[in-house]
């Protein structure tokens, strides 16, 4: 925990193979810190793929059934089962037990991941509320949860990732106790698979989703990625804030998720020298 | 989820930059210098405008003024560039450590002295978290930005290793 400006106090930890940054804006109770990195390093147990003694990966070789599992697992499995219908199966995180799928290192028969990072910060973001603070940010990994303000008068900005150039933002959000999640394949290449073809999602290179909740925003912006084409439509439908960022470039925008975009941040020329290898 | 790693309690102020961005032009407890020209945003920060339009009124001193209107004022310090080497980390994949190049106590530049190459998920690590986290550090003290939301990336021993040399920098 280090004493940043505004009096934040913020706290980086690595956990499920990224940096989890904890932003605190009143006045500190140096124990909420704690417990949120507590409950972070309970998910890991609970849900990663790359520990066989998961319940996530004991679960994937049948070793335990769902009714056997923890209550957070239940939880997790029930949600992700309600973005599948809601999705028409575009969000499948039991694609891996398909027996025509290779299995790799990592990405298991039953795998959560692109909803349980951020459910897990959305259930951080109730208990510190619940526990008081009004003002914080938590970001694990580019999921981001804001909640009120960094500083009175002021609004949190979030910038949403450059897909192919790094140095820079595609946008800035203001935005205040909403989640952010974005799914790119512009970081671990193509491995984002539509579970109904088999093949790898194309045409989008960036799905950012504005939520009440961090967890469907999380497993939506993940399901328009693999729809493709039809991505930003299907998020319009559910009312739901969100950019899309096409390989070629282009970005569409909602107008609920205009609504948030700051005047001032927007590309003026958009012209990428081309998706990165 | 990806592979566990050893859990990495980071305390200096500059690490906690890696992944938050704080956006007041103010003279701050990390004694950030305002932005250089070369690692300016797309866009300028609005608040940009106050600290220029606002002279401290007669009789204040430079730190007598609020912290919001405050310009940055460069110091002495400011001008001497120097690099510092952080640990060798042994991570799954094999070795990393990288060097900073501090301009007095702002983060100019991140490099990898050692990075893994031995095995295809290393490459990846190199390959793609390595410049993420590089630009995140650097951008983290020029763009007027709280966080930044974008697809996942992992990060192995580079920070700590970062983490190090930023400790050494500030000792």
């Amino acid at each position: 925990m280090t004493a940043g400006p505004d009096g934040a106090q913020v706290r980086v930890e690595h956990i499920w193979g990224t940096a989890i940054t904890l932003d605190l804006r009143d006045p500190g109770d140096p124990d909420r810190a704690d417990a949120a990195f507590a409950w972070f390093r309970r998910v890991d147990d609970l849900f990663s793929t790359w520990r066989p003694e998961s319940e996530i990966s004991r679960l994937g070789r049948r070793e335990l059934t769902t009714a056997d599992a923890s209550p957070e697992v239940r939880e997790v499995l029930e949600l992700c089962d309600r973005v599948r219908d809601e999705s028409n199966g575009a969000f499948d995180v039991r694609f891996g037990a398909d027996p025509r799928v290779v299995p790799r290192e990592g990405f298991g028969p039953i795998d959560p991941s692109g909803l349980v990072k951020g459910w897990a910060l959305q259930r951080a973001a109730e208990r510190l509320r619940a526990g008081g603070a009004e003002n914080f940010a938590i970001n694990a990994g580019g999921d981001v949860i804001v909640a009120g303000r960094p500083a009175p008068g002021s609004e949190w900005r979030v910038g949403i990732q450059h897909p192919w150039q790094r140095d820079k933002v595609a946008m800035v959000l203001g935005v205040s106790d909403v989640g952010i999640a974005t799914s790119g394949r512009y970081e671990r290449g193509d491995h984002v698979i539509d579970p109904r073809s088999g093949m790898p999602a194309t045409l989008l290179m960036s799905v950012t989703v504005v939520a009440d909740d961090l967890a469907l925003a999380d497993a939506y912006a993940t399901a328009a990625l693999v729809k493709g084409g039809d991505g930003a439509r299907w998020l319009a439908d559910r009312r739901l804030a969100a950019a899309t960022i096409s390989d070629d470039g282009i970005v569409t925008t909602n107008q609920w998720l205009r609504a948030l975009r700051l005047a001032d941040t927007e590309l003026g020329s958009f012209s990428p020298a081309g998706p990165r290898k | 989820m990806r592979r566990a790693v050893p859990v990495i309690a980071a305390t200096a102020g500059a690490l906690a930059l890696l992944a938050n961005f704080h956006t007041r032009p103010a003279v701050s407890s990390l004694a950030l210098a305002s932005p250089s020209s070369t690692l300016a945003p797309t866009s300028a920060p609005p608040t940009a405008a106050t600290t220029t339009s606002a002279p401290p009124a007669p009789g204040s001193t430079a730190a007598g003024t609020p912290s919001t209107v405050a310009p940055a004022t460069p110091t002495t310090a400011a001008t001497v560039t120097r690099t510092f080497n952080g640990p060798v980390v042994t991570t799954d994949y094999g070795d990393v450590q990288v060097r900073v190049t501090m301009r007095g106590t702002q983060l100019v530049d991140v490099q990898a002295l050692q990075l893994p190459f031995d095995r295809s998920r290393s490459q990846q690590i190199s390959a793609e978290a390595a410049p993420m986290l590089r630009s995140e550090a650097l951008r983290a003290q020029s763009a007027n930005i709280n966080a930044i939301s974008g697809a996942s990336y992992t990060s192995g021993g580079y920070i700590q290793s970062l983490q190090g040399a930023i400790d050494r920098a500030r000792a």
